[in-house]
């Protein structure tokens, strides 16, 4: 049983806290978090040890590893402070504010041999698992170039009222959002390398953008855009896609769905020549526990595996978060 | 309960396999009209219980079946609550706190505004009663027999070990509404489980069946033991694992397995839902004469 703690119990806090909860090799030995309103549930009605500060957790429960899911702003010293007591650590995405920040840490986890994932969960859906193993084939040849969009609606009025409304914070749909596009295209298709165009637009916030379209280039040279809009409410929820144009075939892929066309008969098993349709059900492990959708645990298993030494550490670790923060970066800096 | 009874997935673009005909599902019920529409072929094929969830949309929908006299008169709903989107998208925008103040009833919002906290950090399971009753305001007037908490919410208390609060669900749904409740999960081996512990005993419990094993958290075979086992009432869903599976093959499968109550199944076109209340008929049928048979050949 590995002992796991918990720092910031919000929306992906909690979600975590339940997953873990159920987790066979996991005992969580406390749960920390500044609000009365959250320790005050969490006390009353579940069984969990709670801290209004997570040093005293630290301190008293000596966890192998903790999940850090507070805001971004709080990300690299939390890390660094885990960092120095040779406590392994999944934190939640975009990873660190500031890319500089996020270099020393980079450095430091490989001193200290410290297991470290953050929670970019698009990885761990099976219709992108798929398109990387295809790309990573080779049979559809070289990628020409590709375009990524995502939308959903997280901000849909003018209300400005969390941390994600100011960009000093981590907040706006950049860091807060894109983020995923941005990770997934670095993962299947290349390291995005500079930014072509940028326009950062704002429909409901003051303070940052809601919206963002971006001409991006891989360090292979391959282009691509991405458009995304964290205020679009006729989505139910987050959708996420992309298509991949390739010399020898075409991806478009999203969370449930992956269509690949073949242009000549050399193909994978199981897959022929023209349009090839794949599901999430025939594509997606089983897990021991679901919650919203099997990535959540998914990733999470892969992080205690990893601490038990029986997966690698190779998914999601600091060092290609950290690419992710220096293209976002990159496009906030990015004068047209 | 019925032994089909009628989902609401495709009418509020929820589709587990397809982004893109989630979207188009969602234009084509854009109109509460259009969903009443699809109702009438389904109770008209013998189907006479919806399951929805508490989306905002139900009231117009709800509205319609009150006023559309004799044809709905022993009409069924079981409601499902909450519809979590909405309070999942409030949490992200507004923070706890701030999505507590946002939904909060009016009567409780006094209550808040006075500055008496001690109200809300102290009486969570009142609170939740209230989020219920809010939930359930626009099924006022229906028959809802059954009514059932969504599986995000009693998974996550199954997770969180909350096991006052689903216990308070449990009474609450009881007492105030004289109806059974029930709890839809991606984890039947675990909830039921959590729920006994719980000292709630031979609950209705919908979850996903099917011959992929697709969503059946812990096992196809933990759940075909607890079928077996006829600890509880089961109505399966996602029977065509979200869309792929071989639709005779899916429900054969289904109709196969001991201890199933009911099954429930959404489609948005005539000829879909026809076909498939005709196939479960068919199959019930066809393992009728198979148990049958098998129990002359054991008396003989």
């Amino acid at each position: 049983m590995k002992k796991i703690g918990l720092i910031g119990a919000g929306k992906m806090g909690i979600s975590h806290l339940s997953i873990l909860g159920m987790h066979p090799d996991v005992n969580v030995v406390g749960v920390a978090d500044k609000s009365i309103l959250v320790t005050d549930v969490l006390r009353k009605l579940t069984n969990f040890t709670v801290y209004a500060d997570y040093r005293e957790l630290l301190d008293r429960e000596s966890p192998d590893a903790v999940f850090i899911a507070t805001p971004t702003k709080f990300h690299d010293t939390l890390v660094t402070e885990m960092i120095e007591e040779n406590i392994h650590v999944f934190v939640e995405k975009p990873f660190c504010l500031h890319a500089d920040n996020g270099s020393r840490i980079v450095s430091r986890v490989k001193v200290n041999n410290i297991v470290n994932q953050v929670g970019y969960h698009n990885k761990f859906i099976a219709t992108f698992t798929e398109t990387k193993k295809l790309l990573d084939s080779g049979l559809l040849g070289r990628i020409t170039h590709f375009s990524g969009s995502m939308s959903g609606p997280v901000v849909v009025s003018s209300k400005d009222v969390t941390w994600r409304a100011k960009p000093e914070e981590g907040g706006g749909c950049l860091m807060d959002y894109a983020a995923h596009i941005l990770d997934l295209i670095n993962h299947l298709i290349g390291k995005l390398e500079s930014v072509k165009a940028a326009d950062l637009i704002s429909i409901y916030s003051k303070n940052v953008e809601d919206a963002i379209f971006c001409l991006l280039e891989t360090s292979d040279g391959i282009h691509g855009m991405i458009n995304v809009n964290w205020s679009d409410d006729t989505f139910r929820k987050m959708s996420t896609s992309l298509i991949i144009h390739c010399e020898k075939g075409k991806i478009e892929v999203d969370t449930t769905e992956l269509k690949v066309f073949f242009k000549y008969s050399d193909v994978p098993p199981n897959y022929e020549k023209g349009w090839n349709i794949r599901h999430l059900n025939t594509l997606t492990p089983s897990v021991n526990y679901y919650l919203r959708g099997e990535e959540y645990s998914l990733q999470i298993d892969k992080f205690i595996g990893a601490l038990k030494g029986t997966t690698a550490n190779d998914i999601n670790t600091f060092e290609t978060a950290l690419q992710t923060d220096l293209i976002m970066e990159k496009i906030k800096r990015f004068k047209n | 309960m019925e032994r089909i009874l009628f989902g609401d997935n495709q009418f509020f673009g929820i589709n587990h396999i397809s982004d893109q005909k989630s979207r188009e599902q969602s234009i084509l019920f854009r109109k509460d009209t259009a969903i009443l529409n699809i109702l009438n072929v389904a109770k008209t094929a013998g189907v006479n219980t919806f399951m929805c969830t508490t989306h905002d949309r139900m009231k117009g929908v709800n509205n319609l079946i009150l006023n559309s006299g004799k044809l709905y008169a022993d009409y069924t709903i079981y409601p499902c609550l909450p519809y979590a989107h909405k309070y999942a998208n409030a949490v992200t925008e507004l923070g706890f706190s701030g999505a507590l103040k946002e939904f909060m009833p009016n009567d409780f919002l006094g209550s808040l505004l006075k500055g008496s906290t001690a109200v809300i950090t102290r009486n969570y399971i009142s609170l939740m009663e209230l989020f219920v009753d809010a939930e359930l305001k626009n099924f006022k007037g229906l028959n809802t027999p059954v009514i059932f908490l969504q599986n995000v919410i009693a998974d996550l208390l199954l997770g969180l070990g909350m096991g006052d609060v689903i216990k308070a669900f449990d009474n609450h749904i009881r007492k105030k509404y004289k109806a059974e409740p029930g709890y839809i999960t991606m984890n039947l081996p675990a909830m039921l489980e959590f729920l006994n512990k719980n000292e709630i005993y031979n609950p209705i419990i919908c979850t996903s069946i099917n011959v992929d094993g697709f969503r059946m958290s812990g096992g196809k075979s933990a759940y075909e033991k607890i079928l077996s086992s006829g600890k509880c009432r089961v109505i399966a869903m996602q029977i065509f694992s979200g869309g792929a599976a071989n639709t005779s093959t899916a429900i054969e499968y289904v109709c196969s397995l001991p201890g199933i109550e009911s099954i429930l199944f959404g489609a948005s076109k005539a000829y879909h839902i026809q076909e498939t209340i005709d196939l479960i008929r068919k199959q019930d049928i066809i393992q009728f004469h198979k148990i049958s048979s098998n129990h002359l050949e054991s008396v003989l």
